[in-house]
């Protein structure tokens, strides 16, 4: 995992930058419409920042099929508002849109989908447990198309006790799936609680490992471990199997009173919250 | 009246698999996918033809839509198959989310759909796979009757965009429907114009329908028979000129009778041209193991049960 990328885009701090900046899109949104999930959305602001700034090859000019262009699928779509930041800090579509977040008529659904035709989705996500399959779909396709970019997906740990994502995951290493890179929010919450106690997952890189995946640890609260461990995963594709990612977060990182409980899953802030929360998070792009 | 006759029987699926293997050779994005079942599907010849478009799943239905839909984004326009109740109930919440609401171009193929599954009993059966189907917003909704016009059903899918439901069964059946169709997704099929009660059928129903029609003849009734094999959407412009003529409907399908055909014609018939209708379908119940002969006949759809409805809602019509 000491593979340091060749040329950056971004410096680490400017991606920490944005990262903050996403942060405070993302209590914003929630707290606009008084709903929302922010725990996990804002433990993986980083992961995102770091996939959309610096390592995926996109085009904000969307186009369904994405030929030629890697391809992000969230699965765990409760976390809208740090996919919605992204794509919107990416070019997407206008920053001014996140503030119709969860309102009537607006194309940012508390879930994304790809219903209301916003850029930069190519799936809906909400029900969990589909996106391994979605995504394991479109790399077969990237296969066929003899296109060479890579998947990249996002589940959340809680998430994995859908039993579908084990139908996907027994069926990606068998058949040799190895343009994708699936990242796992690891951060031991889910609504009723930790996951220990809701229902543990025990060992998920041993369970990974059985399946056939190769899997990387990463520090998901960590810049400059997050792109190097992206670097790493990029370097291991084309090698017969898929990678896994697991990569472990803080829930409600960067807010210190959201960290690490799951309370804050999907709870919105009140205006003195809200007020605590940016004068944590730095207003580094000065736009929002 | 127009005459039918058969020269061989087939099953439906086999139309399935000629269809699959015909639309593949035409469109290089079409693949299919299954999950355990190819020769059921009949998928053989596909993938002889294409190993590199084929994806053999396994028995994990859920992952299978999901990679479906995963396939449209890369411009693929992928067939799934395996039984008509592995195909929906099981998957109705991925189907739900990443076919019809991610409006993503996956053809749902289901075979061994309805009762005629026979000896499997209720597990296999389904009868409640229209209701669903044509619940979900942006879903088409395929039943056809026979071989030949399964075959031109999968043809005609694989150019249309858009998520489809294609239901088939699996006994051999008659073959009365022309090899060269042109199959029309929502147009219905005339099969036998009349004036006295309107027919409306779909998938294996059709023939008995046919048979129907004949000894009403017999009797002298002159019935209009319709083959609805799109029931979503439904052409509702056929339905209503037969209905104008005569009168009264009888609609005839292998599923139960609530959330199907009949309910989709009542519900047209309710808001444009209020008509007396009788149902030839399941009544609310599961199915169970015996031959398919038997369990048409035991479930109320054979036939001479049109028949019954058509005298009965023709008197009701005349009260």
């Amino acid at each position: 995992m000491n593979q340091q990328p060749q040329l950056m885009k971004h410096t680490i701090n400017e991606l920490e930058d944005i990262a903050a900046q996403v942060r405070r899109d993302i209590v914003r949104m929630v707290h606009a419409c008084q709903s929302g999930h922010p725990g996990g959305s804002l433990g993986c602001a980083d992961f995102m920042t770091a996939l959309y700034f610096e390592i995926m090859n996109h085009s904000t000019d969307f186009k369904m099929d994405g030929k030629g262009e890697d391809l992000f699928f969230l699965s765990n779509g409760h976390i809208s508002p740090v996919f919605y930041s992204v794509l919107a800090r990416s070019g997407y579509f206008e920053v001014s849109e996140l503030a119709t977040f969860r309102k009537l008529n607006s194309r940012l659904q508390g879930h994304p989908t790809t219903h209301e035709g916003l850029p930069g989705v190519r799936i809906a996500s909400g029900s969990l447990g589909q996106g391994m399959s979605v995504a394991i779909g479109a790399a077969q396709a990237k296969k066929l198309n003899k296109d060479h970019s890579i998947i990249y997906s996002l589940h959340g740990d809680g998430e994995l006790q859908e039993g579908q994502n084990w139908e996907a995951i027994m069926y990606a290493p068998f058949n040799k799936i190895d343009n994708l890179i699936s990242t796992i929010d690891y951060n031991g919450q889910q609504i009723d609680g930790p996951t220990e106690k809701v229902l543990s997952l025990e060992n998920l890189q041993a369970k990974f490992e059985a399946f056939g995946w190769h899997v990387i640890n990463s520090d998901g609260n960590d810049m400059d471990a997050i792109v190097k461990a992206l670097h790493y995963a990029k370097s291991l594709t084309g090698k017969g199997k898929p990678i896994l990612n697991l990569m472990s977060t803080q829930m409600g990182y960067g807010v210190d009173f959201m960290m690490g409980s799951h309370k804050w899953h999907g709870v919105a802030p009140n205006d003195e919250q809200l007020a605590a929360a940016l004068a944590q998070l730095s207003s580094t792009l000065k736009d929002y | 009246m127009k005459k039918y006759t058969y020269t061989e029987k087939k099953d439906t699926r086999s139309g399935f698999g000629a269809g699959l293997l015909e639309a593949g050779k035409k469109n290089p994005e079409v693949v299919a996918l299954c999950a355990d079942l190819v020769g059921s599907l009949k998928m053989d010849a596909f993938i002889k033809e294409f190993p590199e478009r084929f994806f053999q799943i396994g028995i994990a239905e859920a992952n299978m839509i999901g990679i479906a839909a995963g396939l449209t984004i890369g411009g693929k326009v992928p067939f799934t198959g395996t039984f008509a109740n592995f195909s929906t109930g099981r998957v109705y919440d991925q189907i739900r989310q990443s076919v019809a609401y991610s409006d993503k171009n996956v053809k749902i193929c289901a075979s061994h759909a309805g009762l005629t599954l026979g000896e499997d009993g209720a597990t296999h059966q389904i009868l409640e796979d229209i209701g669903l189907m044509k619940m979900l917003p942006g879903m088409t909704v395929i039943n056809t009757c026979d071989y030949n016009q399964t075959k031109a059903a999968t043809i005609a899918i694989a150019e249309h965009h858009g998520p489809v439901y294609l239901r088939f069964g699996r006994p051999v059946i008659p073959v009365f429907t022309d090899p060269d169709q042109k199959f029309e997704i929502g147009k219905a099929w005339m099969v036998n114009e009349g004036k006295d009660v309107t027919i409306i059928a779909t998938g294996h129903m059709v023939w008995k329908a046919i048979e129907a029609g004949e000894k009403l003849a017999e009797l002298g009734i002159d019935a209009e028979i319709i083959n609805i094999h799109t029931i979503k959407p439904l052409d509702e412009a056929a339905v209503l000129k037969s209905v104008k003529k005569t009168g009264c409907v009888v609609t005839c399908e292998e599923h139960n009778k609530y959330g199907g055909l009949g309910e989709s014609v009542a519900r047209l018939l309710s808001t444009e041209l209020p008509t007396p209708q009788e149902f030839v379908a399941v009544n609310d119940s599961f199915g169970e193991s015996g031959t398919p002969d038997q369990l048409m006949t035991k479930y109320g759809l054979d036939s001479v049960n049109i028949v019954e409805a058509a005298q009965k809602v023709i008197k009701r019509a005349k009260k």
